[in-house]
């Protein structure tokens, strides 16, 4: 086709639409995640509901134009409430041959495909195996094809900016948006400004991305290719103040409003691991909010740090991901033995050993349960959304400083880079955190505990007259030292279990969305929250005896646990796992609970769930329409 | 229980070693003068009879008082091993943590709380083998923590296998046709993280120990001390060749910083620089005078680092101060970075963290 754009002489149809899923597809080095998270906030903004899927290589650069260098961030926004980024998009944006292979199968007939012809090229289509273009073989015909000279038309519009080839060929990104935005009918602004901002120091490469912006948005605006521009109105999202955000996001900002509520340091002791290497970036921004953050030399340093933090009255903490849990293993262990407050995050990903790196997956929930020497309890808490994790962090720390423990906070990739829009909260209505600090020599012992929480006391060094010592080795009940009495054993392994059992009065039931009795319910925990809901959603709009249930403490169960699963005659537990919360369910209330259980490094379907749940109704005899 | 919160005033950091504790110092002046007895913990010391631990327990009680730091405000932390268990023994803080991992935890807890007197008791098998790397980051970061290795160059608690210091062929349990291990110079390696302060004694020197543990503890940074210590049982006389009264003088070099390199009993011996080559001569013999000898400077790498590779009986075993330089320390650096964020952009407030970045609002 012809570069020149052609003036437009009609103007195009507006259509509206409920909820519309974009998928941006490109090389790793394409800024494929910076388009995804520009469309993201441009949406949040205009009042979208939104939910994301970054989905990207473990490879930095893989080579330009391969199948495993295709990075992709798949968006959701709707003017409705929803859950997920999306079962499948409506639009597929592809860069290039490669990023159209490996997408175009999860593309609908009938989806709509844009594409950079100018990287069809016969070397990228023969890298991928390509044997003819598919633009112009016929081969897409099922799907609504818009052919842009991406390439072309930006390096046109960026010319006389003395930009170097290379670094006009980086902004073709910002092109594909624009595009998009004339579409979608977003505004340019909050984007413009961003790209102010952050090239603030090299004004030309601003200069270049903005001109590859409006050149996009005005090749919609002139061009008759495309006849139909798409609203998706507002969501009717509860009223207040919001934000887009991410997992990881939230997690951060939740650590130093935990720090605020409690009046106590963050001491952030972490090594670098994917994906949980982005909490450590952003705390280690907030130094004006007292929080301390080391990059270890290693998984073991960084929870030891913390734990030494954490001994010396501020709030040690850690991260990780899973092959870094197994290391900090035997140093969770004496965080339970030692009892101190500490709170470990695990940002699980794709195993076992280094396994999918940037892939999601949920099956570290046994190990941070039972993966270390002896019967070693510690507190689980799982945020289901990202917007929740902020409020998972703070609770985490409640629970650490109350109860004297490590507490593991469960996240994954999903969740961590994930996005939606969160109503952020009133900082006057965060009630602050309760800080056990033993000064009082009069009966002081070490591991003398709070009757109610069974606690021991939290003597930090400095105190005069609590001189103490503590470690790995058993303690004598009370007193705290060093103890090989058998009978004592036996007592200190009962109290540091029922320490952890008697969380469950300190938190609340579970709770369940939609009959508390009947046919089916759907229990899950973390990242599958919103495929979930959404499936158990349309099963009930279909007149099905279903029911939600998802779990955001995983140690101790809330205590009405046992109750919820009796209720129905079966129950579904769909997890990123080989089943591993079924394994626990089953074991704790004797429930035949059916797993679902399907690892491929991507959350769930909601059309996959579903179905599932459908065939098991099925075998009830239950009909849904 | 009172709710207090850890606002202590941090300690002098980066001060000249007279002023170790500006917040100590002020405390110090209203708490009674503190004796050895007042380190002294009411627990049962566990150690073998005969074992050159309870002459390290002992001059580290008696240094203690020393250091102008109340006892509420110094912390012993230990990793494995026999020398594990000296942190009971302390009236003080103290946390008997997990193998090889002492040097990590302390690291977060002198970062969390600059105003405490930190020390790390270790043994040759947690400080070089399980806990290599925490020990060489925990130097090279100049963490302000004194790191004092027990090395038995055996495995103790276990009942006798080769250490990383164990001598090439040793035979032990677990090397019953010798081992095949050369073992690690634990001065080069505090060399090669750049320690800010590193010496070397002998438990049973105790005068020497003393005066070695008091210069440990006054200097500020990442503190090294290897003391030479036999283990009765499982290695026993490891050093004695030249640690025992009748040959030290002839066979250990005495380290005085700006002194030049004399031993012997007569005091004629020393060491000389033959190119790059140290070699041991006699004054007055060959024309050796003592201006001909290497003259001690703590601040200079290339002397330190040949006098962690001299040994018995090529060389006189050097003891005392190898190496002392002052330089920034990891948890003055965190402190002043948290107060040049906090002068650059204000004390953080959560409401504003909160609402930044692009946010909008729904009616």
């Amino acid at each position: 086709m012809s570069t020149e754009a052609p003036t437009r002489p009609t103007e195009p149809i507006q259509t509206q639409l409920e909820r519309v899923t974009i998928r941006f597809a490109g090389d790793s080095g394409d800024g494929m995640q910076l388009t995804g998270s520009q469309f993201t906030r441009t949406a949040a903004a205009f009042g979208n509901d939104i939910s994301t899927y970054p989905d990207f290589p473990a490879e930095i650069r893989a080579p330009a134009g391969s199948l495993p260098g295709v990075s992709g961030f798949q968006l959701s926004f709707s003017s409705t409430e929803i859950h997920t980024p999306g079962d499948e998009p409506d639009v597929l944006v592809a860069m290039n041959p490669a990023a159209l292979k490996a997408n175009l199968g999860e593309l609908p007939a009938g989806g709509a495909l844009i594409v950079n012809e100018d990287a069809f090229t016969a070397q990228n289509l023969q890298k991928v195996g390509y044997a003819s273009n598919p633009l112009n073989d016929g081969s897409l015909k099922q799907w609504n094809v818009f052919n842009v000279p991406i390439s072309t038309l930006n390096t046109r519009a960026l010319e006389g900016l003395g930009l170097t080839n290379k670094q006009v060929d980086l902004t073709k990104n910002f092109f594909a948006l624009g595009l998009m935005f004339w579409l979608y009918e977003r505004d340019r602004a909050g984007t413009i400004a961003w790209i102010d901002d952050k090239f603030s120091k090299r004004p030309e490469i601003a200069e270049g991305n903005k001109r590859a912006l409006n050149a996009g948005y005005n090749f919609g605006e002139t061009t008759e290719i495309f006849h139909e521009r798409y609203i998706v109105p507002p969501a009717k999202l509860a009223p207040g103040h919001y934000r887009n955000i991410t997992g990881n996001e939230a997690t951060a900002l939740g650590f130093v409003a935990a720090s605020k509520l409690a009046g106590r340091d963050l001491f952030y002791g972490s090594y670098p691991i994917t994906p949980a290497s982005d909490i450590l970036h952003q705390l280690a921004g907030y130094k004006n909010f007292g929080v301390k953050t080391f990059q270890a030399e290693d998984e073991i340093a960084a929870i030891g740090a913390a734990i030494g933090a954490s001994y010396g009255g501020a709030m040690g903490m850690t991260a990780s991901s899973g092959p870094g849990i197994a290391l900090k293993s035997e140093a969770l262990g004496l965080a339970v033995m030692v009892e101190l407050p500490l709170v470990l995050v695990d940002v699980q990903r794709s195993g076992p050993s280094t396994g999918m790196p940037t892939k999601t997956e949920q099956a570290d929930l046994l190990q941070v349960l039972f993966g270390r020497n002896s019967d070693s309890p510690v507190a689980v808490v799982a945020p289901a959304t990202p917007g929740e994790c902020f409020q998972f962090s703070i609770e985490a720390w409640r629970l650490a400083l109350k109860y004297m423990t490590p507490v593991v906070y469960m996240s994954d990739a999903f969740l961590a880079t994930g996005a939606e829009p969160w109503r952020i909260p009133s900082v006057d209505d965060m009630p602050s955190i309760a800080v056990p600090n033993r000064t009082e020599r009069e009966g002081f012992y070490p591991y003398l505990r709070d009757e109610t929480t069974l606690a021991r006391p939290w003597a930090v060094p400095g105190t005069p007259g609590l001189e103490h010592r503590i470690g790995g080795l058993e303690k004598a009940d009370i007193l705290g030292n060093v103890s090989y009495d058998p009978e004592n054993h036996h007592r200190m392994q009962m109290l540091r279990q029922a320490k952890i059992a008697a969380i469950a009065a300190d938190i609340p039931p579970l709770e369940v969305y939609g009959p508390s009795e009947g046919d089916l319910l759907v229990l899950g925990w973390g990242s599958t929250y919103g495929a979930i809901r959404s499936a158990v959603e349309r099963l009930q709009g279909r007149g099905a005896s279903i029911a939600h249930a998802q779990l955001r403490y995983l140690n101790p169960f809330p205590a009405n646990t046992g109750e919820v699963v009796a209720a129905y005659k079966r129950v579904l537990i769909p997890e990123v796992n080989l089943g591993q919360l079924s394994l626990l369910i089953r074991a704790r209330y004797l429930v035949d609970a059916i797993g679902y259980n399907r690892v491929r490094g991507k959350p769930f379907r909601i059309a996959e769930l579903e179905a599932e749940a459908e065939r098991i109704l099925a075998t009830l005899g239950a009909t849904v329409r | 229980m009172t709710e207090t919160t850890n606002d202590a005033p941090p300690a002098g950091n980066g001060a000249p070693p007279a002023g170790n504790a500006a917040g100590a110092a002020a405390a110090t002046a209203e708490l009674p003068v503190l004796t050895r007895k007042d380190f002294v913990s009411d627990q049962e010391v566990r150690w073998c009879p005969g074992c050159g631990d309870y002459s390290i327990l002992a001059q580290t009680q008696k240094v203690m008082p020393d250091f102008g730091y109340p006892k509420e405000n110094i912390v012993f932390i230990s990793g494995i091993g026999c020398s594990g268990r000296l942190p009971y023994y302390m009236n003080t803080y103290g946390f008997h943590t997990i193998h090889g991992r002492a040097p990590a935890i302390a690291t977060g807890l002198k970062a969390a709380r600059p105003d405490l007197m930190v020390w790390v008791i270790t043994g040759d098998g947690d400080a070089l083998s399980i806990g290599g790397n925490h020990l060489i980051h925990a130097l090279r970061r100049n963490v302000d923590v004194r790191i004092i290795m027990f090395n038995n160059r055996i495995y103790g608690l276990t009942k006798g296998q080769a250490s990383p210091t164990s001598e090439l062929g040793k035979v032990t349990k677990s090397s019953p046709y010798g081992t095949i291990d050369f073992p690690v110079s634990p001065l080069a390696i505090a060399l090669a993280a750049e320690a800010s302060f590193i010496a070397r004694s002998v438990d049973t020197h105790t005068d020497h120990l003393q005066r070695t543990l008091e210069a440990a503890g006054t200097h500020k940074g990442s503190t090294f001390v290897e003391v030479l210590q036999n283990c009765n049982i499982f290695n026993d006389g490891a050093f004695r060749d030249f640690t025992d009264r009748e040959v030290r003088e002839d066979r250990m070099l005495m380290l005085e910083h700006g002194q030049p390199m004399i031993f012997g009993k007569e005091r004629n011996q020393g060491i000389r620089l033959n190119g790059h080559q140290p070699e041991v001569v006699t004054i007055g013999e060959g024309g050796v005078t003592e201006p001909d000898l290497l003259v001690h400077d703590e601040t200079d790498p290339l002397i330190a680092f040949m006098l962690a590779h001299l040994w018995w009986p090529d060389f006189p075993v050097p003891v005392g101060v190898v190496r002392n330089i002052s330089r920034p320390t990891h948890d003055q650096m965190i402190t002043d970075q948290i107060a040049q964020a906090t002068a650059t952009r204000g004390g953080g407030d959560l409401r504003k963290l909160l609402n930044s970045g692009e946010t909008w609002t729904v009616e």
